[in-house]
């Protein structure tokens, strides 16, 4: 065992020595190597991070949101549909939703208000989202107007401004209070935005959907797990770009890689049957080279990813955040939890590992096999 | 010691460019004297040599080492017997650039797993024996020619081995060093030590130290 154990140590050390040897060569194929690794494990983290983010923030949104269509687009709920729902099995909480958009001209910028279900916001105050509150320099008890669509102008105070952990989701949300809202959008007396209907069993969900429709049939049901959906292809979908985009630099890396690896010098050759004829065995030479191509291809699989989970995490990843998280004027600033799927990393670990020690291990195996009498000859 | 019953070796056989390298090669070699093997280039003396040293297994005919057929053994086997029985000193000394004296000199024992302190102060030993301690940490390629085959030879003594093969020792060495290297052949043969050598330089094959010389032409012996 302890022969054994030397003997894989003369094998770094022979390795290591190797890599050093060559090592304008090696450090440039690490540097690439390395590269890759950070931009894919960047894409890949930054976008579970995000999807993840949005599951956790749509796991507080109800189930169910009910919409009234006119001529297919969104229009507001009038009086009396809350009540012509009723009571419905299944159904814990019926509520009308009141929210709609602001365009503010001073930062160009959308904001949401929203009046929350439980009436904390007192007149003439609003809470308001964190980007926001960077953007226009808000903190609480200070005050700001906003115009109307109407043209009047509307003052408030800042009752608090909204913490930064649910950033994603509220970075341009603005919470007001009911007759505030009315008042500043001219919104009709007891209409409403939509419908939010808490279901307690899964299950039911859709049962209650269909219910739904044939009760209001101009409305339409909007499921949790439909958004949810939405959301997941929405960033998978930003990261199939993202990486088509890289497609040509990952092509161009397979190249190079597959060329340095695979392509073994005059030199390296000749050094194979140099050790072949004093005395190593095929099994030896091609146990080196599987360490120098382990060697490099770890080290680059390491500091690509810490890197990158550097670069995403404690960085918020500037280099692909805007291709990523979607166009805003409001960028939501936030810190994402940190989170790294065992299967996403190792099917990183696979397509960038195991083909380089495959492109290592070919030629190796061909050459370690020649005859070591060559070494006689040259 | 290492005994060869009609031995022919031929390269590309059954191709139209098949050519034999030794032709019907019987020979006996002493142990714990210098044979050396003579004769004009392409007379089949390094292949004859690759097929002692194990480097390479003969087309047809036997090769014994103490009594052992070894010239059918599957190649992992021929490589065990090569680093415990030979070591080698090749013309071109084949060393590995790079690396420094003492490593080139460390390398045919790293697959034996033996303790590597140990293996460095057998390594140093060797260095000294040959004067060239003061050069350990030196890189092959800044070596001269003297002392890169001095490397050479110590690395093909690190393992101990029976016998040691050099193949046309002299042949790139200028008369000064070509002498320095028989001072070191005098004392291997003062040792006992069991040695092969091929060579057409006179300095080698009209030494005293040479107790045995084997001549060929167009892969056969002329005279044993």
């Amino acid at each position: 065992m302890n022969s054994w154990i030397e003997r894989q140590r003369h094998l770094i050390d022979f390795t290591l020595a190797s890599l050093l040897r060559r090592k304008g060569r090696n450090l440039g194929l690490l540097t690439v190597y390395t590269l890759l690794v950070f931009v894919l494990a960047s894409a890949m983290l930054y976008t579970h991070a995000l999807r993840r983010e949005a599951t956790t923030i749509l796991e507080g949104a109800p189930e169910i949101v009910l919409q009234r269509l006119v001529a297919g687009r969104h229009d507001l709920i009038p009086p009396g549909y809350v009540e012509r729902i009723g009571r419905m099995r299944g159904v814990q909480e019926i509520r009308g939703r009141l929210w709609g958009y602001y365009y503010d001209s001073v930062v160009k910028a959308n904001y949401t208000f929203m009046v929350p279900a439980d009436g904390s916001v007192a007149r003439g105050t609003i809470v308001v989202g964190p980007a926001l509150a960077r953007q226009r320099g808000l903190d609480p008890n200070t005050g700001i107007s906003f115009r109307s669509y109407s043209g009047e102008l509307f003052s408030f105070s800042v009752a608090a401004v909204l913490p930064q952990s649910s950033e994603l989701a509220s970075a341009d949300l603005i919470l007001i209070n009911e007759d505030d809202f009315r008042a500043f959008f001219a919104y009709p007396s007891g209409h409403t935005t939509d419908i939010a209907l808490s279901v307690a069993n899964p299950a039911e969900v859709r049962n209650i959907a269909i219910k739904l429709s044939k009760l209001l049939p101009d409305s339409r049901p909007i499921l949790r797990e439909e958004m949810q959906r939405t959301y997941a292809s929405l960033f998978d979908w930003r990261e199939g770009i993202m990486l088509a985009l890289l497609s040509a630099s990952i092509l161009a890396f397979a190249i190079l890689a597959w060329e340095k690896a695979s392509g073994l010098s005059a030199d390296e050759k000749r050094e194979i049957g140099i050790l072949k004829a004093i005395g190593w065995e095929t099994g030896d030479v091609i146990r080196m080279k599987l360490w120098e191509g382990g060697l490099i291809s770890l080290t680059a699989f390491l500091l690509g990813f810490v890197g990158a989970y550097i670069h995403v995490f404690k960085f918020g990843a500037p280099l692909f955040a805007p291709v990523l998280k979607g166009w805003a004027v409001l960028y939501p600033h936030f810190t994402l939890m940190p989170v790294v799927d065992g299967l996403q990393l190792a099917t990183l670990f696979f397509f960038t590992v195991f083909p380089y020690m495959a492109a290592v291990l070919v030629p190796i195996w061909r050459a370690a096999v020649t005859d070591p009498d060559a070494v006689m000859r040259s | 010691m290492i005994e060869l019953r009609d031995v022919r070796k031929a390269f590309n056989q059954g191709q139209h460019n098949e050519y034999w390298a030794l032709s019907g090669i019987s020979l006996a070699i002493e142990a714990k004297q210098v044979t050396a093997l003579r004769g004009p280039s392409g007379s089949g003396k390094t292949t004859l040599l690759t097929l002692i040293g194990c480097l390479a297994r003969p087309t047809s005919g036997r090769v014994t080492l103490h009594g052992r057929d070894i010239s059918g053994l599957p190649e992992r086997f021929l490589t065990e017997i090569r680093r415990k029985t030979f070591g080698f000193v090749f013309q071109q000394f084949n060393l590995i650039k790079g690396l420094s004296a003492i490593e080139n000199v460390m390398l045919p024992a790293y697959p034996t797993g033996r303790p590597h302190q140990e293996l460095k102060r057998n390594a140093e030993a060797l260095l000294e024996q040959l004067q060239l301690g003061h050069r350990r940490d030196a890189r092959a390629e800044w070596l001269s020619g003297g002392e890169q085959q001095r490397v050479a030879i110590a690395r093909a003594l690190i393992n101990d081995p029976e016998v040691l093969i050099a193949d046309e020792p002299t042949a790139n060495l200028d008369t000064a060093l070509a002498k320095e290297f028989m001072a070191i052949l005098e004392s291997f043969g003062a040792e006992g030590r069991t040695v092969i050598l091929t060579s057409h330089d006179p300095l080698v094959t009209e030494s005293a130290v040479v107790a045995r010389l084997v001549d060929m032409r167009d892969g056969k012996l002329v005279k044993s």
